[in-house]
């Protein structure tokens, strides 16, 4: 009886069991294997690989982009993010401005990246600007601004188009967190004469630490490896270039399927001490 | 009460109490009468004359400021994208799309006609279709049976399997992009419905089973027994008892899902290679963007052709929709 249970289990598994090791565990083997491999997986070359990524100068551009985004693009949406979910606290309204800031979300970064193109429109300044950005700017009679070509601030354009996509998840999260926070602990600092400053420093802080932390280390995952944006927007040119993009770029426009490999491999690298902090957090919640 | 970010726990029991308090929250409304003075929760209870109030109005003027200014700038760059979509493409061209308000505009739907037969968005979003609803509902199937077996089911070493699975969610996929293509080109997968069905299913399944195994877990373990002793099967319990059981678990799973498969793009462009009648509309998109980059008329109405879908599932479904997109966000 137990017997034809266990059968019936592995059956239950079973497709499960077959994707994932199709689809995920084997391609790993495969990919960190063919890592050290030439550019059709057909000689071993050892390191070669890796250490033209890490002396490639456009390929260090591609390293520093990705550290650009992992501090700016995620300090800026966690830091919004906690001063929304505050501040959304106060009000009334908080459901509608909670849920303005959450929609984008819902869309894809491809439709993201079109509609942020569109903002970051330039126009030679003896034209009237159409794109929000540069109008914007020369009402304050600033020169208009190529955001997207100019390597001064294309990275930090385009990290602004992750920002307005990743914010909502933030307060959601952070707000969620900050409602779970006695009002009677503040209260009592109150009459101990705390001020609100303090009350933020010293008390709400301190609590909200787990889950600010939370929210940071899956901002820096997805910040690690962001692609669609990039991909759109610019496609990686103009020194923007990102880890998952330049992995495409490898396999598709330069054949390199031993360097692409070796790029995925470093990413999963980078990756894997926030994943495990995340999953053990997450077995820990359970 | 604790309050994870992960909603969809065992043991969280508000399924109904973070999504519902996401954007709306009974208990907190009534206190945020209090003063701009305390921010953080109610003020301490005072006589309070005329003069006090309108001091408080005047006081809290540069928090409302700052939470609608905040909520406007966040609308103004989807807004630009459905009015621009509207407008001619020599208006686009010549000015702002925030004129089209003060100055007398002609609007116009051609710009969706364009992209819908002209540049094949029409196609890409039935295609959009065929990829995303297999793909959901085939990763929710798996998911739930899986997570069935390790949480009712005597197989062994079932904890160690569970840990496996979840260890998955670690992995980019960007790692398994290569040998995946290899294989699809050896069996013949590679632009086909049935490839992308399945490299989605099996992405999206080391959190599906998360989240429904931890799920089944929490249910009534009387419920199950008594079921058992009268003789049920365990496909009877599954399908009778814990699917029923579980349809809200089973909606943010399938919502979330379906809007990852449906805003992919990486793994569309990859496995579906050129190939132009299996194309989602992400992939029709970025080649538009490419190809056309400056023709905003086409490029604005693609884009919202290609939101509709989910905005629309946003609004109806906002609880399920949040607490999938909440629990979905540590997915590798």
């Amino acid at each position: 009886m137990r017997n034809r249970m266990q059968i019936v289990a592995w059956i239950y598994v079973l497709p499960a069991f077959i994707l994932l090791g199709a689809f995920l565990v084997y391609p790993v083997l495969r990919t960190v294997y063919w890592s050290f491999f030439g550019r059709n997986s057909e000689s071993y070359v050892g390191l070669d690989n890796y250490q033209y990524l890490f002396t490639q100068q456009d390929v260090l551009i591609v390293f520093r982009n990705n550290l650009l985004w992992l501090v700016v693009f995620t300090g800026v949406t966690v830091g919004l993010g906690l001063i929304l979910a505050v501040l959304t606290n106060l009000v009334r309204y908080e459901a509608v401005a909670k849920a303005v800031i959450f929609v984008p979300m819902a869309i894809s970064f491809t439709a993201a990246a079109v509609i942020w193109r569109f903002m970051y429109v330039w126009n030679p300044a003896s034209f009237e600007q159409t794109g929000v950005m540069n109008a914007v700017i020369t009402t304050f009679g600033a020169e208009p601004v190529s955001w997207i070509t100019n390597t001064s601030v294309n990275n930090y354009a385009l990290i602004v188009a992750g920002i307005w996509m990743w914010t909502g998840f933030a307060l959601v999260v952070i707000s969620a967190g900050l409602k779970g926070i006695s009002s009677e602990i503040l209260e009592a600092a109150r009459v101990d004469g705390a001020n609100e400053f303090h009350i933020f420093r010293h008390i709400l802080l301190p609590m909200l630490k787990p889950i600010l932390v939370v929210v940071t280390v899956t901002l820096v995952i997805n910040s690690l490896k962001v692609f669609d944006l990039v991909y759109v927007m610019t496609f990686g040119n103009f020194d923007t270039d990102v880890i998952a993009n330049r992995m495409f770029k490898e396999m598709f426009q330069f054949g390199q399927f031993g360097r692409a490999s070796a790029i995925a491999v470093i990413l999963l690298v980078a990756i894997v001490p926030f994943m495990l902090f995340n999953i053990r957090r997450f077995l820990a919640e359970r | 009460m604790k309050r994870g970010p992960y909603p969809v726990g065992p043991e969280d029991d508000s399924r109904g109490n973070l999504q519902e308090g996401a954007f709306e929250d009974e208990e907190v409304r009534e206190e945020k009468e209090g003063s701009a003075k305390y921010p953080f929760g109610p003020a301490p209870a005072e006589e309070e004359g005329t003069g006090a109030r309108l001091a408080r109005a005047v006081g809290r003027g540069p928090l409302h400021a700052i939470i609608i200014g905040i909520s406007i700038a966040w609308m103004i760059p989807a807004l630009g994208l459905l009015v621009s979509s509207f407008r001619e493409r020599q208006a686009i061209t010549r000015t702002g799309w925030w004129e089209a308000f003060t100055t007398p505009t002609e609007f116009t739907i051609q710009n969706y006609q364009d992209v819908l037969t002209g540049q094949g968005m029409g196609t890409a979003f039935i295609n959009s279709v065929i990829i995303t609803v297999p793909a959901t509902i085939l990763t929710v199937m798996v998911a739930a049976l899986a997570a069935y077996a390790f949480a009712w089911m005597p197989l062994p070493g079932r904890n160690w399997w569970f840990l496996l699975v979840v260890a998955l969610m670690v992995v980019p996929i960007q790692l398994t992009l290569i040998p995946v293509l290899r294989l699809f080109a050896d069996l013949g997968l590679t632009g086909t419905y049935w490839g992308i069905w399945l490299a989605h299913a099996a992405y999206g399944l080391p959190l599906g089973v998360f989240l429904l195994r931890n799920f089944f877990v929490a249910l009534p373990k009387d419920l199950l027994e008594s079921a058992f002793l009268e003789g049920a099967s365990h496909t009877t319990a599954f399908f009778r008892i814990v699917l029923p059981l579980s349809v809200p678990s089973l909606a943010a799973l399938g919502i979330f899902q379906f809007l990852w498969v449906w805003n992919d793009l990486l793994i569309a462009l990859v496995y579906l290679g050129g190939t132009r009648d299996v194309a989602p509309m992400t992939v029709v998109i970025s080649n538009l963007v490419s190809s056309f980059g400056t023709e905003w008329h086409l490029l604005t109405a693609a884009a919202f052709v290609s939101v509709i879908l989910p905005l629309a599932i946003f609004f109806a479904l906002q609880r399920y929709f949040v607490q999938g997109l909440l629990a979905g966000a540590v997915k590798g």
